[in-house]
C-alpha cells in the first residue's frame, strides 16, 4: 500500500505539490516506481512563466523518458540542482531531497488530496 | 491473444517484488529493484535471470545435421557434440525470420533456442522445411525452465551450488572446470539431469541452465543461496536489454526482423555461403540465392554503434540526422533501433541503422531526441567488453 503524504496535493500525472511559498514541486513514488532508475533531468530555468498542465521538463530513466508537468502556474524561482546531477535521489527520496523545482504561484490547475490520489492510483 | 503465461517461477518472482511485464506472450520479471542495480551487479559479480520464455526446439534423427544446415543460415553439421552456435533463420528473401543459439547437446541431437516472440513461427518454419529430411522435431519448452546465472563471479556460483554436480555418464565427455565459452554438458540437480551451456547475452561470462518445471524453484533458490553472499542478485529484463545494448548484441524485434538481411546488422560471418557436401557440392539452404547476392551488392544501410556527447540518451525508432548548427535538426541519415544511457559506461549509447555515407567510425552525427538534436559520433561495438584473465 502506498502511503502519500497528508501534507501535499497531487496531479493524475504523478506530480506533488506542497503549498508553500514558493511552492514546491516533485514526482511522486508512485512515477518514480513506474519509471524505475531515473538517470536525467530537465528542469524549467529559473524565472520561465510556467502554466499549469503545461509541459516543463523531462524525467528520463533507463528504459523510458516521460514528460513533467507542472500543477500550477507561476515563476520558477529554483530548480533542484543537486537532482539534476544526482537524478537518483528522485528515486530514493521523491518527497525530500528528490523535489525537482519552486514556484512563485499565480494560479493552479486540479489537484488531488492524498486521498482522491490514493483512489486514482488504485492504492 | 490468450493471457499472457507465467514461468515456472512466476511464483518466485512476485515473492521476491519484482514487476511483472508482458514480454512476447509471457507475464516476465521486468526488474527486481534497480535496472542498475541489477546491471552493475551483473558487471561486477553476477545476476540470475529467468529465461523460461525462450522457445526449445529439439531437433532428433538420422537427417538433423543436414536439416539444420539447410533450414538455417549456419553450418550447422561443423558443430561440434556438445558446442553451441549462434545462428538465423531467414526468408528465402534472405530476411531475418529470427536469430537463434544451436545447441549439438547429444550425439546428432540439437535443440534450437529461439526469442520467445518468434517461438511459435521458428516451429512452424522449421516444420515446412523438413521435406525429404528424417527428422523429428518436438517443442520442449512446455514443462522446462531456462536459468542463467551471468557475470564474473558467475563460475563461483555454480560450483557453491548445493545440489548441482557432475556425471561424467551424462556430461557429454567435459568436466566443468574445462566447460568452454558456447560450450555446454550435462549435469545433475538433485539427481536430475540438466543442460549447462557456457553461453549469454550480457557480455559477461556465464552460464545457462535447462531443468525440469518441477525442479525449477528448488534450482532457483540453490543458485540464490549460494550465490548472495557473492553478490548475485535477481536481475530482470531491464536490466538483461541494458547489458546486451553494452555488449553490442542484436535484440530481435530492434536491429533485426523482416526487412533485415544478417548483412546489413553486421552479421555477415552468420551467413555460410561455403556449406558444401564432402565433394564439394554446395549445400542448398532457405535463403541462399538472395543472401549470395547480397553479400555482392552494396547495402543501403548498415548499422552502427553511437555514443551520445551529452546527456540524453537515444532511443529506439529516433531519427539519426545529420549534425547542424547547434540543437538544429539536420537531414535525416538513418533511425536508431535501441538506445540507453550506459550503466557501466556513464553516457548515452545506441545501436542505429544509417546510410554508408556517414557509417565511418568517428563520423559526427546527432539524434533527434523529441525535436533537439543532441550530439552523437559513430564508434566501434561492442561498446562494453569484459575485461579479460
Amino acid at each position: 500500500m502506498a502511503d502519500f503524504p497528508e501534507n501535499l496535493k497531487y496531479t493524475t500525472e504523478h506530480e506533488w505539490l506542497d503549498q508553500s511559498t514558493p511552492a514546491v514541486i516533485g514526482v511522486t513514488d508512485v512515477a518514480a516506481e513506474a519509471l524505475g532508475d531515473v538517470v536525467y533531468l530537465e528542469l524549467p530555468e529559473v524565472g520561465a512563466t510556467i502554466e499549469a498542465g503545461s509541459v516543463v521538463g523531462e524525467i528520463e530513466s533507463t528504459k523510458s523518458v516521460s514528460e513533467l508537468y507542472s500543477p500550477v502556474s507561476g515563476t520558477v524561482t529554483e530548480v533542484n540542482s543537486e537532482a539534476v546531477d544526482n537524478p537518483e535521489i528522485v528515486n530514493q527520496d521523491p518527497y525530500g531531497k528528490g523535489w525537482l523545482f519552486k514556484v512563485e504561484v499565480t494560479g493552479a490547475g486540479e489537484l488531488l488530496s492524498a486521498a482522491q490520489y490514493a483512489e486514482h492510483t488504485g492504492s | 491473444m490468450g493471457e499472457d503465461r507465467k514461468t515456472p517461477l512466476h511464483d518466485e518472482h512476485v515473492a521476491l517484488g519484482a514487476s511483472m511485464t508482458p514480454f512476447g506472450g509471457w507475464l516476465m520479471p521486468l526488474r527486481y529493484t534497480s535496472d542498475l542495480a541489477e546491471h552493475r551487479a551483473v558487471r561486477e559479480a553476477a545476476g540470475l535471470f529467468d529465461l523460461s520464455h525462450m522457445g526449445d526446439i529439439s531437433v532428433t534423427g538420422p537427417d538433423a545435421a543436414a536439416f539444420l544446415d539447410h533450414a538455417l543460415v549456419g553450418y550447422i553439421s561443423k558443430v561440434r557434440e556438445m558446442g553451441a552456435r549462434y545462428s538465423m533463420i531467414c526468408a528465402e528473401d534472405g530476411s531475418v525470420l529470427d536469430d537463434l543459439i544451436v545447441y549439438h547437446n547429444a550425439p546428432g541431437e540439437y535443440s534450437v533456442i529461439a526469442n520467445a516472440s518468434n517461438a511459435e513461427l521458428v516451429l512452424a518454419k522449421l516444420r515446412e522445411r523438413t521435406a525429404g529430411f528424417d527428422v523429428v522435431l518436438k517443442d520442449v519448452q512446455p514443462g522446462q525452465a531456462l536459468i542463467a546465472v551471468q557475470g564474473p563471479r558467475a563460475e563461483e556460483i555454480m560450483l557453491a551450488t548445493a545440489g548441482l554436480v557432475e556425471d561424467a555418464e551424462i556430461s557429454g565427455g567435459t568436466a566443468f572446470a574445462d566447460l568452454k565459452y558456447y560450450a555446454c554438458m550435462g549435469m545433475r540437480f538433485e539427481g536430475e539431469p540438466v543442460l549447462v551451456g557456457r553461453t549469454g547475452y550480457t557480455g559477461e561470462d556465464g552460464f545457462e541452465i535447462w531443468v525440469s518445471a518441477d525442479k525449477a524453484v528448488a534450482l532457483w533458490r540453490a543458485f540464490l543461496a549460494a550465490g548472495e553472499p557473492l553478490g548475485l542478485v535477481p536481475a530482470g529484463l531491464s536490466a538483461r536489454d541494458s547489458l546486451r545494448l553494452e555488449a553490442g548484441m542484436p535484440l530481435y524485434g530492434h536491429e533485426l526482423d523482416t526487412t533485415t538481411t544478417p548483412f546489413e546488422a553486421g552479421m555477415g560471418r552468420v551467413v555460410r555461403l561455403d556449406k558444401a557436401t564432402e565433394d564439394g557440392t554446395p549445400i542448398p539452404f532457405v535463403g541462399r540465392e538472395a543472401l549470395a547476392a547480397r553479400k555482392e551488392s552494396a547495402p543501403a544501410r548498415v548499422l552502427v554503434g553511437l555514443r551520445g556527447e551529452g546527456r540524453r540518451p537515444a532511443r529506439a525508432d529516433y531519427e539519426v540526422v545529420q549534425r547542424g548548427v547547434g540543437t538544429e535538426v539536420g537531414a535525416v541519415v538513418g533511425r536508431v533501433t535501441s538506445g540507453a544511457p550506459s550503466p557501466t559506461l556513464g553516457y548515452p549509447i545506441a545501436m542505429a541503422y544509417v546510410t554508408p555515407e556517414v557509417s565511418a567510425e568517428g563520423t559526427e552525427l546527432a539524434v533527434d531526441v523529441r525535436g533537439r538534436a543532441e550530439p552523437f559520433v559513430v564508434v566501434p561495438m561492442p561498446f562494453y567488453r569484459r575485461p579479460q584473465n
